[in-house]
């Protein structure tokens, strides 16, 4: 067995550091503290932390922080970033208001559209 | 050297981890092996009903023993919020056919034991003030609510976790071992690990898991899209549906609103198992969204995510022992109803692996259901 896939139960207490309140992800409010609690929980992956702490969950699905809570969390881990992996990309990339997406493939033709 | 262990559960979603907590409540340390992330699956990817309303007969008992004795006091229990709300379930009509359908429901409900009403459009407008004049009826079941279905999937993995059950990430099930004719473990892609008792809580994997012992589940995967829109002020507490089935939802602690839709397409559109959005999908839920909320039309979608049920032929899932290989137990294919009934199936999981029997009958979802009777 790979002993990096065995998940720990946390030793004692979440020691709270100096820069916790530092914020990762600023859709959604996220600090560095939030991050390190997850760990100390027993929580690895980008996509674990994320449905726990609601990281790059926010109006910008985490274009803005993805990149800096990944490194963060590789050296919390004391990994290479790349081992940590990437969130579950999702659709759409920007957000777009439901009369939008409503109106998709729905034609009017009286104002031109269609064939 | 394999490692030797109790108790071994395939699949590390909100069954398997629930079962883990709650066998640890009996003194027993599972080890929980999960091939992707912790909650990854279904888990994940649902809507988040804890609904009593509308199941399936031979589900209710654990359903409405789960809503009595566990949810309300399950934040405090795992000492993590999963944003528990009883804020009960309004599946809504339109048309006359609607409101007959759902007469119908609540009528065979009620014969059940459960507290529901069939209620008019003024009394709607009482619950719900923001639902739309089109909708003439409904059916309204106080009792029910919704949860985070990720928060609580992580809240029974973190507790299992800190009261000692070991959890192995990455690594996939490829066999499990049978010696003399009973479970004897599981080999991984990582590693080989010894036990007598081995739970198939794989969800949607679990077919796959079972045919490696011979075993067939008659399950078929389908694709289920939600969208999310962003936050809003917090306007309504209730688990919403309609009897069309054309949306389902809830307005989440945060603030987002999470719907479900459906085309109508879904059986007959190409589907390689793999979680897709698709580009009709969200289309068709707004539209029907709207339909019941026209004001939402300027509400943002911010994201949009799809889950695979795990749908039996018979419309309840596989649980308890397989008599045809001691010490293998399943507890697996929810068919999309799994996340409500989720910490009744761990406690009385538990107490069937534990003590031998369950406190709640499971004999309706044995898997020799499916061989043929004489």
């Amino acid at each position: 067995m790979a002993e990096s896939n065995r998940r720990k139960a946390p030793e004692g207490e979440y020691v709270p550091k100096a820069d916790d309140d530092l914020l990762i992800c600023r859709c959604e409010e996220v600090s560095q503290g939030d991050i390190r609690r997850a760990l100390h929980q027993g929580l690895r992956t980008m996509n674990e932390i994320k449905r726990e702490t609601r990281l790059g969950m926010g109006l910008c699905q985490g274009q803005t922080c993805t990149r800096i809570a990944r490194a963060f969390i590789a050296r919390e881990l004391g990994v290479a970033p790349g081992e940590v992996g990437l969130p579950t990309p999702r659709t759409p990339a920007r957000p777009v208001p439901m009369t939008v997406i409503a109106r998709d493939g729905i034609m009017d033709e009286a104002a031109g559209e269609g064939i | 050297m394999a490692e030797t262990n109790d108790v071994i559960i395939i699949g590390g979603g909100v069954i398997g981890c629930s079962i883990a907590y709650y066998l640890t409540k009996k003194g027993i340390k599972p080890l929980v092996i999960e091939k992707r992330e912790i909650g990854t699956g279904g888990s994940s990817r649902n809507g988040g009903g804890v609904r009593q309303s509308a199941r399936d007969p031979r589900e209710l008992p654990l359903a409405m023993h789960g809503v009595k004795n566990l949810w309300p006091g399950l934040s405090e229990e795992l000492g993590s919020d999963v944003e528990y709300c009883q804020g009960g379930n309004l599946r809504m009509g339109k048309t006359e056919a609607h409101i007959k359908f759902l007469t119908a429901m609540v009528e065979s409900q009620k014969k059940l034991g459960l507290e529901l009403e069939m209620v008019d459009g003024d009394r709607v407008k009482e619950i719900l003030p923001y639902a739309s004049d089109s909708i003439i009826g409904a059916s309204w079941c106080p009792t029910d609510g919704h949860g985070n279905p990720m928060l609580t999937t992580l809240a029974f993995y973190k507790k299992a976790l800190e009261k000692g059950a070991e959890f192995i990430v990455g690594e996939s099930v490829e066999d499990v071992i049978i010696r003399k004719g009973k479970v004897a473990g599981v080999r991984t892609d990582g590693g080989t690990y010894d036990a007598p008792l081995v739970i198939n809580a794989a969800g949607v994997g679990a077919r796959d898991i079972a045919r490696k012992v011979g075993l067939d589940i008659p399950m078929q995967p389908r694709l289920v899209e939600v969208i999310v829109t962003d936050q809003q002020p917090v306007l309504f507490d209730q688990m919403l549906g309609t009897a069309g089935s054309d949306f389902y939802g809830h307005q989440s602690k945060h603030g987002s609103f999470v719907f479900g839709g459906m085309t109508g397409w879904e059986d007959r559109e190409f589907y390689d198992h793999r979680q897709v959005t698709k580009s009709n999908t969200a289309p068709a839920t707004c539209r029907a969204i709207l339909d019941y909320f026209p004001w939402m039309e300027r509400t943002n979608v911010v994201r949009a995510w799809s889950g695979i049920l795990a749908v039996v032929a018979d419309g309840v899932p596989v649980m308890g022992p397989a008599e045809e290989l001691p010490g293998f137990y399943f507890a697996s294919c929810f068919c999309g109803h799994g996340y409500g009934i989720s910490p009744a199936v761990g406690e009385q999981m538990a107490e069937l692996v534990a003590e031998g029997r369950s406190t709640l009958p499971l004999d309706a979802f044995r898997f020799d259901r499916f061989l043929p009777k004489n």
